[in-house]
């Protein structure tokens, strides 16, 4: 069964135990374009949900990205860092931000699965 | 964005249109130019100056150790170089400019002459008051004309742009504010504001709420109501809005922002559609600042200098910035510190008293169109735009109905199921030999194409303009019937000293800045500052 | 009217073909009470004959530095500019030209911005510069912000050697940002402990070189205090000339170098406008205020330039932007980068020893004068005098003479009684020995 959950703000989070892999859905990355710029929390400092938790630019859109959970910064991916264009490349794989330990695993009770956030897309056009 | 970088990939490269290649690498008046940098011949100089007679150096031993890295050149090859730069830009000089918003008018050259006269241009700003009387003269006669102009009783002319008269107003806003003992902590900003508007009222600590358009391209007035409160320190709007309409609830607005005990403040990067027939304190507005080199014609310079005068209500005058002219007992005097009548200025915005130069070019034009001309500049302005509006009514898709004051707002409705994006349009017109109009802004409509004429184009200018946009549209319409495709828009321009150029990759390794060749071994980012010609930090090298 | 192209039959077939009756129409959307049915009340229209005549006019009634002995500095300096760059920079390509967001059409201008950010870069001794802001007072304002950003400290520290208008503009913008400052008096013969008073709440020291008074300091010890404490070194040059002499602020430690860029191709013109300088280490460069032109290819692979890194910027980042900061100094910057490609690395080095070897001739000089004491140890081509009695009337009774003999300390700190007769004397290259002979006599005979 696919766990992947989704948020109004394009972002993607998939539980693994007790931590959640974060990142911007395939859709973000599209509408944002090339991006040419990501900029990550350090490691440890914890985060609430709905406030900021990362930057990513393209060459003329910056876009906070949002903690979908609340929690401690435990990993960050410092591959996006040094070459972008792996979030446009595999924005839900490869392309991830950060891993959050779950503060309050029930947050992700609210979120999308991932046939109601195709349907929310859809409604964006 | 994605729809170019795939237009980049696929052509092939060095297809240079027209075909043949020349020897030189350049064609016709399209030359290449190196950069400074690389037409080094050392010791050259383009300037002769004698060498001094010998003297006892007083450096305190801290004299210059290392060449600075600067290139020689002589005079010729140095007039060689800019002029062939110049030759690659587009100006108001050579064709119709029509970004909208940023009022591309014809830059009489009376006022060159006028700013470069001795009397102004080798004049120090901190020599004796009664040396510099004229000069004080002139900033007082500007002052004069823009509050006739505004209707307001005071004008602050330090600021030295539009986005820092913007600072200037809220600052004073605040200030009069605390006077009050009235801390508020939010400012409301239209969606379709200028992004100067949010990052000012930041910048004075305030926290940003955004008010939504209506149908009809203007502020929301419940909207606005609804979010007016006992917390809100100011409204910042444009008027005439940067959809290019007049705000015609604008009495309302201003009483509901004063019930709310809120200033009202007014970016007047459009003033160039009303002077001389609205005067903005009659429509009961605070604060307004005045883009000199928009309205009043002084030349844009490639994205500056600036200036911005804010004209100020009774209540924030006393706020102004340093410093103030006052007219003394031996003529024109200067309050440069905030004490005596000054004592509430919010301080000083910038050295010494302002775009000294921009002043003396705006009072030229001021003096040259008078109250008369003056006045059939922003009529001349929205004619002009409502012509074209009704001119490309049916060719492209106007934003919102009605007319228009001096600049029309199209949004992308026109282009769909074409494959051609705003992006695209504005290109293909770069080859028909036009600068392309705003896109993208303002943000509440899609794919804005925003075209502002000005007053200074003729009839026949503003015909030629409109056949090449319906051509165009007719161009882009006739992609849904099966005919051509969307290539054509995308590979455009194709004749421009440059093709579309990769912003992308710009962003992604920034290289800000020349730096010799020297192997990619050679030092780091941070150990040899005095990166000379032989020592180059290897940080930005990475793309070569 | 010589600038509005349409003729009156042109105005009534567009109203025709627009379907309104009158331009009134057009108008219809402001308020009834608002529209103006009348001229306002100011001059009717001018030929160039009569402006020209009126602003001649009062041009004549100031004295031109030109036509008297000039030692004023103070963060403005009176050097030559040569005629080609004032021929050049009236391009109308250049002169009437816009913010080069069109990248196709405006190579001309992002080519001379790219090269105005190297000749920056290497002059401070920096890694990046970015395309300018509006002076050198707002550019200090905008790296104490920039520090504040890049460290997430909240507190400068700001020498009493550091111009007084800079100070105050500085003020200024803390002020309503809501940063701290921590403000050194005025320091004529420098001595102020500003290491003592980096801590761990410090963003950033600002000092400048050479300082208000004209004295020259090595600021790498201060510097290496500041990194140790994660605080910031921010230097300021108000005469830019003078690093063709003197050691770069990067060579010291600088972290940012914000810097008046006027000596270089603009005119004095009563204060404006200028050119800010504003230069950093390539680290910080996303921190930066205000526009930066990047290298780039085209679609054909060939080198072309761009503005980048605009995510920064107010259009795009809106209430999150570095700054609000939209226009930069685009001809100013043009007149800088020519007016410096024609000194080149061997004039821009002649001309810096021109001035100091001019400076110190004049300092030599008026020290001889009975009661007149140079503060400094060490100056390029600005010093401070320590005379016989407050200098505000000594420089206005030179004036009525025709001599503009320098800035008395007063007018930037009035009321201070310790600072009144200190006098702040500049010589540049403009400068004559029948100058300095004149402004010998001339002082000799005031103090008398």
């Amino acid at each position: 069964m696919n766990t992947t959950r989704f948020t109004r703000d394009h972002e993607w989070v998939r539980p693994e135990g007790d931590v959640a892999v974060i990142g911007i859905t395939d859709y973000a990355q599209s509408q944002l374009g090339d991006v040419v710029y990501v900029e990550l929390p350090e490691i440890g400092r914890t985060v609430e949900q709905g406030k900021e938790a990362a930057v990513v630019e393209s060459a003329k859109a910056a876009s906070e990205v949002y903690a979908p959970v609340s929690g401690e910064i435990v990993a960050v991916n410092d591959a996006i860092v040094g070459d972008p264009a792996k979030v446009n490349a595999d924005a839900m794989g490869e392309g991830w931000f950060i891993k959050i330990r779950l503060a309050n695993p029930t947050e992700l009770d609210a979120m999308m699965d991932e046939a109601a956030y195709q349907e929310f897309v859809a409604e964006q056009h | 964005m994605s729809d170019w970088s795939q237009a980049l990939s696929s052509r092939p490269a060095m297809d240079a249109p027209g075909g043949m290649a020349t020897i030189s690498g350049n064609r016709g008046l399209q030359i290449e130019e190196k950069l400074l940098f690389e037409q080094d011949s050392p010791g050259h100089c383009g300037v002769d100056l004698p060498e001094p007679p010998p003297f006892g150096a007083r450096l305190g031993g801290l004299e210059r150790r290392g060449p600075i890295g600067l290139p020689g050149l002589s005079e010729p090859q140095i007039v060689r170089h800019f002029t062939r730069l110049s030759q690659k830009n587009y100006a108001i000089d050579s064709g119709l400019y029509p970004l909208g918003s940023c009022t591309m008018k014809h830059n009489p050259r009376l006022n060159e002459k006028m700013a470069r006269l001795p009397g102004f241009a080798d004049l120090h700003p901190l020599q004796p008051e009664g040396t510099v009387q004229g000069a004080l003269e002139l900033v007082d006669s500007l002052a004069h004309w823009l509050k006739v102009l505004t209707g307001m009783p005071a004008v602050a002319l330090s600021p030295a742009a539009g986005a820092h008269g913007e600072l200037c107003g809220i600052m004073a806003i605040r200030a009069a504010l605390e006077a009050r003992g009235d801390r508020r902590g939010r400012i409301l900003v239209p969606e379709s504001a200028h992004g100067t508007n949010p990052a000012t009222a930041s910048a004075c600590g305030y926290t940003i709420e955004s008010i939504p358009a209506n149908e009809r391209g203007r502020v929301d007035l419940a909207a606005l109501q609804a979010k007016l409160g006992p917390d809100v320190a100011a409204l910042m709007l444009t008027n005439p809005n940067t959809c290019g309409l007049f705000e015609d609830e604008i009495i309302e607005i201003a009483a509901a922002v004063h019930r709310a005990g809120a200033f009202f403040y007014c970016d007047g990067a459009n003033f160039n559609a009303i002077v001389g027939r609205v005067r903005p304190a009659e429509l009961g507005i605070d604060a307004l600042h005045i883009n000199l080199h928009k309205t009043f014609s002084t030349p844009h310079g490639g994205g500056g200098p600036g200036s911005g005068p804010v004209a100020l209500a009774a209540e924030l005058a006393p706020h102004a910035p340093l410093p103030w002219i006052v007219h003394g007992p031996e003529g024109f005097a200067l309050v440069e510190h905030p004490d005596g009548p000054a004592a509430r200025s919010i301080g000083r915005l910038k050295g010494f008293h302002g775009q000294m130069g921009m002043f003396i070019r705006a009072l030229a034009y001021m003096m040259s169109h008078g109250a008369d001309g003056l006045r059939q500049v922003a009529e001349d302005a929205v004619l002009n735009a409502n012509y074209l509006r009704v001119k490309l009514a049916d060719a492209l898709s106007v934003a919102f109905p009605g007319i228009c004051m001096h600049e029309v707002l199209f949004d992308d409705r026109f282009l769909k199921d074409t494959g051609v994006t705003t992006l695209d349009f504005a290109k293909a017109l770069i080859d028909e030999g036009f600068h392309p109009m705003t896109m993208y802004f303002p943000l509440v409509v899609h794919g804005a194409l925003l075209i502002e004429p000005t007053e200074t184009e003729s009839k026949a200018a503003l015909d030629q303009f409109v056949g090449v946009l319906r051509g165009l549209a007719e161009r882009a319409q006739s992609i849904k019937k099966g005919a051509g495709d969307a290539a054509f828009f995308r590979a455009a321009p194709q004749f421009t000293p440059r093709r579309r150029l990769d912003e992308t990759g710009a962003a992604r390794k920034p290289v800000l800045r020349w730096r010799p060749e020297a192997p990619a071994s050679t030092g780091s980012a941070d150990a040899p500052r005095d990166a000379g010609r032989n020592r180059a930090p290897s940080l930005v090298d990475e793309r070569s | 009217m010589r600038y509005l192209p349409l003729t009156d039959t042109d105005r009534r077939e567009m109203l025709a073909a627009i379907g309104v009756p009158s331009i009134d129409a057009l108008f219809a959307d402001v308020p009834a009470a608002a529209r103006h049915r009348d001229l306002l009340d100011l001059p009717l229209a001018m030929g160039e004959i009569e402006v020209e005549r009126r602003l001649a006019a009062m041009a004549a009634k100031n004295t031109s530095a030109g036509a008297a002995p000039c030692f004023l500095g103070g963060g403005a300096y009176r050097h030559h500019i040569p005629a080609a760059v004032d021929h050049l920079i009236q391009r109308g390509e250049f002169l009437t030209s816009y913010t080069p967001y069109q990248p196709e059409l405006a190579q001309g201008t992002l080519q001379y911005l790219f090269e105005f950010q190297t000749q920056v870069a290497l002059l401070t001794g920096m890694e990046v510069a970015n395309a300018s802001l509006y002076d050198g007072a707002t550019a200090c304002a905008e790296a104490v912000a920039m520090a504040g950003r890049v460290t997430r400290r909240d507190k400068a520290v700001l020498s009493g050697g550091l111009n007084p208008q800079y100070r105050a503009v500085c003020e200024t913008y803390a002020r309503f940002a809501g940063n701290a400052l921590a403000i050194q008096d005025a320091a004529p013969g420098g001595g102020e402990d500003l290491a003592g008073l980096v801590d761990a709440d410090t963003a950033c020291v600002v000092v400048q070189h050479p300082d208000f008074y004209g004295e020259i300091r090595d600021y790498s010890a201060l510097a290496e205090i500041c990194h140790k404490a994660g605080a910031l070194l921010v230097v300021v040059v108000t005469e830019i000339l003078s690093l063709g002499a003197i050691r770069p602020p990067g060579e010291m430690g600088a972290d940012i170098v914000a810097a008046e860029g006027q000596s270089f191709g603009n005119a004095l013109s009563f204060g404006g406008p200028y050119v800010g300088l504003f230069a950093s280490r390539e680290k910080f460069v996303r921190q930066m205020p205000g526009r930066l032109v990047g290298e780039t290819v085209d679609a054909e692979g060939r080198r072309g330039w761009v503005l980048t890194l605009s995510t920064r910027e107010q259009h795009i980042r809106r209430e999150k932007a570095t700054s609000n900061i939209c226009t930069n100094a685009g001809l100013c910057a043009l007149a800088f980068t020519i007016h410096l490609a024609l000194l080149g690395e061997a004039g821009l080095t002649r001309l810096a020893r021109l001035n100091h070897a001019i400076a110190v001739a004049a300092a030599e000089k008026l020290v001889a004068i009975p009661g007149v004491q140079l503060v400094n140890r060490s100056f390029f081509n600005e010093f401070t005098l320590r005379l016989p009695r407050p200098a505000a009337p000594v420089v206005e009774t030179l004036a009525a003479r025709g001599i503009l003999g320098g800035i008395p300390v007063s007018r930037f700190y009035p009321g201070r009684a310790e600072l009144d007769d200190l006098l702040l004397v500049a010589a540049t290259e403009m400068v004559t020995p029948e100058d300095i002979d004149r402004f010998d006599a001339g002082l000799r005979e005031v103090l008398r």
